[in-house]
């Protein structure tokens, strides 16, 4: 790596390994993918393998028994997080004022769904690895808009712990069998669950996004203060 | 505790024949002590700013422990649903303050993998150059201050003024010292500026000579292996289920880096470097695996330096980002373990979900198991050797 010709050899070298590599890994998320499907049987809605990610779906009621064949059966011993989606389209942002404002992202308002699909408007997913076979699997199920239950994963991930109540308090889905949902970030008496669409940023709705301002020259703006922290 | 019946007592004379049973009982009363609750934090020096553990002892031991978190939650995934993809990295750059750089680059790169965007060559090695060095800024000063929570106030300096050095290098790239900001969508915001390829070289033979040093002074130290060894030991497959990750993982023996193990990124699959385990997983065992890390970051970064490719270091991008509709999930190696990000887009400007999958959240939730039974001065060594960042627990 001192001068530069060996360099360019490495990199040469190292490119056409790397593309040997990508098939290789390809064709391990292919394979994957097959003995997922096969090994939850019935349980499986929808897989995909979406960019590079083998992403299941699976029928809420097989949600605890996808986390004991996944972790048992097929070695995805590491929980990375479970956390949930909501599918609403999300409500126009500040009011009037906002329109015609490019630095306020509007959303499209129709409801689709993301990969694999969805019933409702609500999902829960979650990602785990298999840390001997260096391989992460996302799955993803549907949770009920009228009665958002969900099989808790702490009996088999005890991590799932903190991300279960989070995921109850910023969605409001109950996890049955859970130790103690309790709130983790918001104090107790906080109501409304954030992370839901319908749930209004406040900061937002009160002042305009800066971003309008921010298009102008800088200094000298008097209320360019971000009122964020 | 009930309440005490004085035997052979009734009415109010007391007979004396009873009052000896009745010391006894009172003795007995006496030791059968009351667990105590002892708050450690908001504001404890251990506890990297306000994380609270509400720990129940029985004399010196730790019957059970619950840590409180939230006190600096400030609804990061909540607010990036209000942002364009360019102003997301403002804010994911505070969620761990000491490595802001490799904050950014899994979030660059999920919003880079939904549209089919690829940084050329140089813009990669260039992240990959500046995620080192934010490794390494976080390693030197975790090197340092893990002397200070074992009673060793001098390494705490030493970390903070070799850490310095590696931040100026940050500063003179991107023009922050925290919070750089400098990745965009399809490359980086600048090239590097004159001088710094040497400048590097100098401040990695001072790291190196620095990481020397925390080996004589804080890891080969007597006192420090007594108080770390066999502290806070962390069995690998408990790890792996609290989730875990990153070197407080590879201490407890699993071989797993997301850097080589994990969906290819950066520039880490052409350099020549090696992943650290060590088998105790105790305190001691997450020290020196962080400090083998520090010296393979600095070799990684001199061997970007010899090999950094030419070329412009922004791909062509629209000058709107709007990202299609998809979904990515990216997880890459932090200095504080995995940190990943989900990102659903939906085609607009702005991301339609992020969540934000952070180490520190993991590693900590792993407290109520790992301090069950410890003795209370272990509990900062161990808070300290878990090394978390608060803005990385709350988001």
């Amino acid at each position: 790596m001192v001068d530069e010709q060996t360099a360019d050899e490495a990199a040469t070298t190292e490119g056409s390994t790397s593309v040997a590599t990508i098939d290789a890994a390809a064709t391990a998320v292919g394979e994957l993918r097959e003995r997922v499907v096969a090994d939850l049987g019935s349980a499986v809605v929808a897989h995909e393998v979406n960019h590079g990610v083998v992403t299941v779906r699976v029928s809420t009621e097989s949600w605890r028994r996808t986390a004991e064949i996944v972790r048992s059966k097929l070695g995805f011993n590491y929980l990375s997080f479970i956390s949930g989606i909501d599918w609403m389209p999300a409500p126009k942002v500040g009011g009037e004022e906002a329109s015609g404002d490019t630095s306020t992202p509007a959303q499209p308002m129709d409801q689709t769904y993301g990969v694999c699909g969805s019933a409702g408007r609500f999902q829960v997913f979650a990602a785990v690895i298999s840390l001997s076979k260096k391989t992460t699997l996302v799955l993803k199920t549907d949770v009920s808009e009228t009665e958002p239950i969900v099989a808790s994963w702490v009996p088999v991930y005890p991590g799932a712990d903190w991300h279960e109540r989070e995921t109850w308090e910023m969605y409001g889905f109950r996890f049955d069998g859970h130790p103690g949902l309790r709130h983790l970030y918001l104090p107790g008496e906080f109501e409304g669950f954030p992370l839901r669409k319908d749930f209004p940023l406040l900061a937002r709705e009160v002042k305009p996004w800066p971003g309008l301002v921010d298009v102008e020259p800088m200094p000298g703006v008097a209320d360019g203060d971000e009122a964020e922290e | 505790m009930t309440t005490t019946e004085i035997p052979g007592s009734p009415g109010f004379e007391i007979d004396p024949r009873a009052l000896t049973p009745l010391a006894d009982q009172r003795l007995d009363v006496e030791l059968q002590s009351e667990d105590m609750v002892l708050n450690i934090g908001p504001q404890h020096p251990a506890t990297h700013g306000t994380l609270r553990v509400v720990v129940k002892l029985d004399g010196e031991r730790v019957v059970s422990a619950d840590p409180v978190i939230g006190y600096m939650h400030r609804g990061y995934e909540k607010l990036t649903e209000y942002r364009t993809y360019p102003q997301v990295t403002t804010l994911i750059n505070r969620i761990d303050w000491l490595s802001s750089f490799a904050n950014e680059v899994p979030f660059i790169h999920a919003a880079e993998r939904i549209m089919g965007v690829e940084a050329p060559p140089r813009a990669e090695w260039i992240r990959t150059a500046l995620t080192e060095l934010s490794r390494i800024a976080t390693f030197i000063l975790f090197l340092g201050e893990m002397g200070l929570q074992v009673g060793a106030i001098t390494p705490a300096f030493y970390g903070f003024r070799d850490r310095e050095h590696v931040l100026n290098l940050i500063e003179a790239v991107t023009g922050g010292r925290f919070h750089p900001n400098f990745n965009r969508i399809g490359g980086i915001k600048d090239d590097l500026p004159a001088g710094w390829i040497n400048e590097t070289r100098r401040v990695m033979g001072l790291m190196l000579d620095s990481c020397d040093q925390f080996e004589d002074l804080v890891a080969g130290n007597e006192i420090f292996q007594a108080r770390t060894r066999g502290c806070g030991i962390i069995p690998a497959d408990v790890g792996a289920a609290y989730g875990v990750s990153g070197s407080n993982l590879r201490a407890s023996g699993v071989d797993w880096d997301l850097r080589r193990d994990g969906q290819p990124y950066l520039a880490y699959r052409e350099l020549d470097w090696k992943v650290f385990t060590h088998p105790d997983g105790d305190t001691f065992a997450r020290y020196w695996v962080r400090l083998q890390e520090t010296r393979e970051a600095i070799r990684m970064v001199l061997q970007i330096l010899d090999g950094l490719p030419a070329g412009p270091v922004m791909a062509k991008v629209p000058r709107i980002i709007k990202v299609p509709a998809g979904e990515a999930w990216v997880n890459t190696e932090n200095p504080l373990g995995e940190m990943g990000y989900y990102v659903i887009s939906k085609g607009a400007t702005g991301p339609f979900r992020v969540k934000i999958r952070t180490a520190s959240f993991s590693n900590v939730s792993i407290l109520p198991w790992l301090l069950k039974g410890v003795y209370v001065p272990d509990i900062v060594t161990i808070l300290a050797g878990l090394y978390f960042i608060l803005g990385d627990i709350d988001r």
